[in-house]
């Protein structure tokens, strides 16, 4: 049920190809500035295993030793030496415990805040196909996975594989046959984890795409929470969300199925060599081959291999899930930015902007569609004008204007402002000149002010008031604590018309030279409605200014109307003038004759009495 | 709350030591980031506990079973793995004499049972792993589903102020670190009480001074161990709630992408994250160094003890006592009673950190329904032979005669009604109304009069503080909610498509409707020329939140779902904003027929919307000030002649269009 399933979303999953662990190893760098840490943790670790080791043997001399004797002086002595070496284990233990716990969390942390970052530079054509629920598990889930296995799968597969050295070097020199056969036993533990390493790879990453999914169906859920209620969908929603949880139930129950397999496979391993060393041993000492202290001697350490083993399973798994984890994590990361600074991309000054926008044979088409949605676009917004535009619900009006800010980039000819292509523009001096109202006010759950001064960090409190004044959204005076009053959750406790007067006010505080506004009236009752206009009016006397609308009213605001159908502008023109000779333009916007226009069908070649485009002054025009 | 008086905040405001960052800015409701029971004082605190437990405890009695077997499979596992160094002590002592002696009899018998105690020891592990994996899954999936289902039916109010983000983070960040207890918890819990208390058996009985020597440490490993938890609580709470503020920042800053982008928000944004990331760093750093400090304090405490047992034992050897051997075997046990303390600590700080998560879910769990499901529904009451002119016009076999909806009547009635989001300020005082069954009222007035209020209480988004919202005369609090669903649908501007297809997403108005019924339906208003034309029609996925579609297409699919849901009461609060107007105007065609025959409030900014009423109510300040036919109010030459007006000449007179500046 969850969509995005193509075109590079997040549905080209699993096929790694390269090495598997090879998206685990390129993380190696955000270990770099604890590797001091961790070469202390280690050593600390392993000195405590060593310690661990010496509690005993030390007990085992005292028994043999004062005790024996009857030796009081000698008792108390090694009882120190014994609560010496038990002091020495509980601090190494708390050492190396301690030193993880702030390495491997300042990790996490890094990447989290590497991977939002670059979440922030990817275009929003990354973002429609990525539903936040899967970015949102892949810093979540992920990245505790991958802390787990720094902090304690790492440490423990190289603790567990130097007392299986050790152990089994100590055997080999007790009894060579012997040892050399319990060493061989590597070779079947070996092909076993191999196996198993294969198939939990599989499932972990299934289960972690799965927990993207179910996070995604969560999310939605929210989203939709009014549109749910309003129908009493909760069932149906509650369908989908059993099958979402009940797969990751399934996968959770098979994962572990495995993973019980081979855990007892695993064990397996040093029980039958055990047997097999008792068999042979016990036949060696009736031939008098070995004596019967070596046999003790071999065994006892023999048994020391079997915790190292036991946990090889839950270690290669934790591994495994750090690894599947490390490729979702740098799928993200490597996901490039489309729209990024050019090398030779320059700043412009917002006082030498004159604000001359002009469409040069813009070509758009979204990823992944065959049809452009925007075909040969020629326009020309001069300094200080404004320019309505019209079409049909559907015609591209939204896409056009979210080319401006480089939400997207065209497909082909180019965007220009004062003559300089957008892309040849630093995005951050674009974005301080461009400032776009959306269809869809978004607020955020944060201050009003902060909501306010979005694109103005610094704006004062008088022009915060007259943005507020300009858009009439005065009542966030009146909320319950002014201007510091949280908003709800995308401001849904407000009124969609104060939404959008609130992303106006926005759009305006940031003084911008070029204002785009997509239908930003649509949702103000009148009275507001022709407030507002009369205000805006003034501000866009002297502003370039592209705008969306589909009322008369709100074109009154514009000096020229551009006229969009079917991906193409058909006519250009004062809106008086476009109402007495364009048809298409007069059913628009008077439903006179009441038929819908043709939504899709490519309209034709602009209406002939209408020139186009003026192409005036010395910019050529390119065309793809 | 000084209302208004709030001055707005000189420049950037400074954040206030100790208190929450000031760009969140405050919360009108006291209980924003919480639920209900996560009150704070002491009281609260302990219920909820008790709570999380009596929740955890829920989810784990079905699998009681279950959990013996697993049980007994782990002790059998034990057994076997406890019988391997017997049987090579009984190999040595027994085995090696006959073989020299040429019978290799009990060897044979020896290796054998060494066999078949692996085999058992293989069939158990595999079991018991394979079972509690099971048991761990299933109760994270009844977990997941109890608290999905109890926030669908939470209402809008409870999720105005939870946010979603929050609401993600309880159902998937929460519920992970409890899968981290149901991965490895039994196991730990099982092996370190059995070995424990078994150890203790064996130590009381080689030597009992020595034994009371070693309970000496109870009380420390009692003190650390209730340091260790009140400590815990309080560092993984916190832990929970920094990971649901990284969650709601994360989510909200994805899905206001555009937005952050345009006004080059990734700064402040980068800046807001990494606080709250360094938050969450912080207190999980705090809660994992608590561990880093009980845990190795177990293991000193073990030490220390091995130490003291050693002197005290060695003496008494010395003083003849007890033996040498007795001394040896009690130094060895107590190694494998402390080892599985450690191993009880492990365990110990997964159930904090559990506790911690589930505490989050019982409070969501223990938090009421405003909005509550009836307990004794009242059904509406039936007509006998439907409504008049059950045909919709031009819709075909559409959704005439759809589930339900046909049966109902329809009148609305508001009796002196009272509704406020706030208590210090009413929306709406005393409100009365009556709408007959069919009739298509339009609902007129200034922002902030209360007409999207009357539309949500109509469509039982919340309930009115006073008074009462009847349909056909039953209380709607009376109405089971599946029920009056059926009956009143409301559409709003803000519409929201569900991941799946188009056909899906309309069929979402009545989930049983087959695709010609869909099809009509999205015909019927005017949507099927621009979904036909989609890459995959019907079946073209409309992606996250409908990201492919206009706003406007988007409207036109909710309407179509409104159409075919097919309600005796339909509201359309601002339904129509962002159609161009010659699709408007279809929609407003179909509308008339639609609504001819059901009752329809209509909330709408625009005059072709308003054209289609019987009756205008114009709201001002919560009260109904002008109510009649529009032709009777245009006459009477109130508020609404005056807007009427205004339209008439904002459609009619071209736009006041200043002189173009262009210069060819």
């Amino acid at each position: 049920m969850v969509a995005a399933r193509s075109d590079g979303g997040p549905a080209d999953r699993g096929e790694v190809g390269r090495h598997p662990l090879r998206n685990l190893w390129r993380l190696r760098h955000y270990l770099r500035p604890h590797a001091a840490q961790f070469g202390w943790l280690m050593l600390a670790g392993l000195a405590a295993t060593g310690a661990g080791i010496a509690v005993p043997l030390v007990a085992q001399q005292v028994v043999d030793g004062p005790v024996a004797r009857r030796d009081l002086a000698g008792l108390y002595q090694l009882a120190g030496l014994a609560l010496l070496v038990g002091l020495v284990e509980a601090l190494l233990i708390f050492i190396r415990r301690w030193v993880q716990s702030s390495s491997s969390v300042a990790m996490e942390a890094a990447i989290r805040d590497d991977v939002y970052a670059h979440l922030q530079r990817l275009p929003a054509s990354f973002h429609d196909r990525w539903p936040s629920g899967q970015l949102l598990s892949r810093i979540t889930s992920d990245l505790s996975v991958l802390r787990r296995f720094l902090s304690f799968g790492l440490l423990f597969l190289v603790l567990n594989l130097a007392t299986y050295l050790v152990v089994v070097v100590l055997l080999i020199r007790l009894h060579p046959v012997l040892g050399l056969l319990v060493a061989a036993s590597a070779a079947p533990l070996f092909l076993i984890a191999r196996r198993f390493g294969r198939h939990y790879h599989t499932a972990s990453r299934r289960m972690q795409d799965q927990q993207g999914d179910v996070a995604t169906l969560v999310e939605e859920t929210a989203q939709g929470l009014r549109t749910m209620k309003a129908y009493g969908r909760g069932p149906q929603l509650t369908d989908r969300f059993v099958a979402g949880t009940r797969a990751l139930h399934d996968i959770g129950v098979d994962k572990g199925r495995l993973l019980a397999r081979t855990s007892a496979r695993l064990d397996l391993v040093p029980n039958l060599t055990l047997g097999i060393v008792l068999v042979a041993g016990t036949a060696a000492v009736a031939d008098g081959r070995l004596t019967v202290g070596q046999l003790v001697a071999f065994v006892s350490l023999q048994l020391m291999l079997i915790w190292p083993v036991q946990s090889l399973g839950w270690i290669i798994a934790n591994g495994q899930e750090a690894a599947t984890a490390a490729d979702r994590i740098q799928e993200v990361l490597d996901s490039s930015p489309a729209i990024v600074d050019a090398s030779h991309a320059v700043a412009l000054p917002r006082c030498a902007v004159r604000g001359r926008l002009r469409f040069e044979g813009v070509t758009f088409r979204y990823p992944g569609t065959a049809e452009p949605v925007l075909r040969g676009i020629d326009l020309t917004v001069e300094p200080g004008e404004t320019i309505a535009v019209v079409g049909a619900t559907g015609s591209g009006k939204s896409t056009l204007l979210s080319l401006v800010p480089r939400l997207h980039d065209v497909g082909a000819g180019r965007l220009t402002l004062d003559g300089h292509d957008l892309r040849d523009l630093r995005l951050a001096s674009l974005r301080r000149l461009v400032a776009m109202a959306f269809e869809e006010p978004t607020l955020f759950s944060m201050s009003v002010w902060e909501n306010l001064t979005l694109g103005r960090p610094d704006a004062g409190e008088d022009e915060v008031r007259a943005a507020l004044e300009l858009a009439r959204a005065e009542f966030a005076y009146d909320l319950p604590w002014g201007l510091r009053t949280r908003l709800g959750e995308q401001g849904l406790s407000l009124s969609g018309g104060q939404r959008q007067r609130l992303a106006l006010a926005r759009a305006v505080l940031v003084r911008p030279a070029v204002l785009v506004l997509d239908d930003p009236l649509s949702a103000l009752d009148v009275h507001t409605e022709a407030a507002v206009e009369s205000a805006l009016k003034g501000v866009l006397r002297d502003m370039t200014a592209l705008l969306v609308a589909h009322r008369p009213s709100t074109i009154g605001l514009a000096d020229r109307v551009a006229l969009l159908e079917g991906g193409r502008i058909t006519a250009v023109g004062p809106h008086a003038e476009l109402l007495a000779t364009v048809p298409g333009y007069r059913t628009l916007l008077t439903a006179e004759p009441p038929s819908a226009p043709p939504p899709r069908t490519p309209a034709g070649p602009p209406s002939s009495e209408r020139p186009v485009e003026p192409a005036s002054d010395g910019c050529p025009l390119v065309r793809s | 709350m000084t209302a208004a008086a709030a001055p707005p905040p000189a420049r950037r405001p400074p954040d206030q030591p100790g208190a929450e960052p000031c760009w969140r800015g405050v919360a009108s409701d006291p209980h924003a980031d919480r639920s209900l029971a996560e009150d704070t004082s002491p009281e609260a605190v302990a219920r909820l506990r008790a709570h999380s437990r009596a929740l955890l405890a829920d989810v784990l009695r079905p699998h009681r079973r279950r959990l013996g077997a697993a049980v007994a499979l782990l002790l059998a596992q034990n057994a076997a793995a406890m019988s391997g160094p017997y049987l090579v002590m009984l190999g040595i002592d027994r085995a090696i004499g006959p073989l020299r002696a040429g019978r290799p009899g009990p060897l044979v018998a020896v290796a054998v049972s060494f066999a078949a105690a692996t085999g058992i020891e293989y069939a158990a592990r595999r079991g018991f792993l394979t079972l509690s994996a099971r048991i761990g899954q299933a109760v994270l999936l009844d977990l997941r589903q109890r608290v999905y289902a109890h926030f669908l039916r939470l209402p809008v109010a409870f999720h105005e102020r939870y946010t979603s983000g929050r609401m993600i983070s309880r159902l998937t960040s929460d519920i992970e670190s409890i899968a981290e207890l149901a991965d490895g918890g039994v196991e730990g819990l099982v092996m370190a009480v059995l070995t424990i208390v078994s150890v203790a058996g064996i130590l009381l009985w080689l030597d009992l001074p020595l034994a009371a020597v070693t309970l000496l440490a109870f009380p420390l490993l009692f003190w650390l161990s209730r340091w260790f938890a009140r400590a815990s609580t309080a560092a993984y709470r916190r832990t929970r709630e920094a990971m649901a503020l990284v969650i709601v920042h994360f989510v909200e800053s994805m899905r206001g992408i555009r937005a952050v982008q345009t006004y080059r928000r990734q700064a402040r944004n980068q800046e807001i994250f990494a606080s709250v990331n360094d938050d969450y760093r912080r207190s999980s750093r705090h809660a994992f160094r608590l561990i880093a400090t009980y845990s190795p304090g177990i293991k000193l405490i073990g030490n220390v003890t091995v130490a003291v047992v050693l002197c005290y034992g060695g003496a008494r050897v010395m003083d003849g006592h007890i033996e040498v051997g007795v001394l040896a075997a009690f130094l060895l046990y107590l190694r494998r009673f402390f080892d599985p303390m450690q191993e009880l600590s492990q365990f110990y700080n997964s159930l904090q950190s559990a506790t911690a998560a589930l505490e989050k879910l019982a409070g969501v769990l223990d938090e009421r329904p405003e909005v509550a499901e009836p307990a004794h529904p009242v059904p509406l009451p039936r007509r006998p032979a439907g409504r008049p002119g059950e045909a919709t016009g031009g819709a075909g076999d559409g959704p005439a005669g759809g589930a339900g909806g046909g049966a109902t009547g329809g009148a609305v009635t508001f009796r002196a009604v009272s509704f406020g989001y706030r208590p210090d300020a009413p929306i709406l005082t005393g409100l009365d109304l009556t709408i007959p069954a069919g009739q298509t009222v339009a609902l007129i007035g200034p922002t902030g009069a209360g007409k999207s209020t009357v539309a949500k209480l109509l469509a039982r988004f919340y309930d009115p503080l006073a008074g009462t919202v009847t349909l056909d005369g039953v209380d709607l609090r009376q109405v089971a909610d599946a029920e009056l669903r059926r009956a009143v649908v409301l559409v709003t501007q803000e519409t929201h498509l569900f991941g799946g297809t188009v056909a899906e997403n309309i069929r979402f108005g009545r989930p049983d409707a087959d695709d010609a019924a869909v099809t009509a339906a999205a015909r019927a208003i005017g949507a099927h020329d621009f979904i036909a034309a989609l890459p995959d029609g019907y079946a073209t996925e409309v992606r996250r939140r409908g990201g492919r579609l206009s706003a406007g297409q988007r409207q036109l699919v909710a309407f179509a779902r409104a159409f075919l849901a097919d309600p005796a009461v339909l509201i359309l609060d601002e339904a129509t904003s962002s159609l161009d107007v010659p699709t408007e105007r279809l929609v407003q065609h179909a509308l008339g027929t639609i609504l001819r025959d059901r009752t329809a409030v209509v909330i709408a900014h625009r005059l072709s919307t308003v054209e289609i009423a019987d009756r205008v109510l114009v709201l001002d300040g919560g009260r109904i000030v002008e109510d009649g036919p529009p032709a009777e109010l245009i006459a009477d030459g109130g508020r609404y002649a005056a807007l009427h007006h205004q339209w008439r000449l904002g459609i009619h007179v071209p736009g006041p269009g200043p002189v173009p500046t262009i210069d060819g």
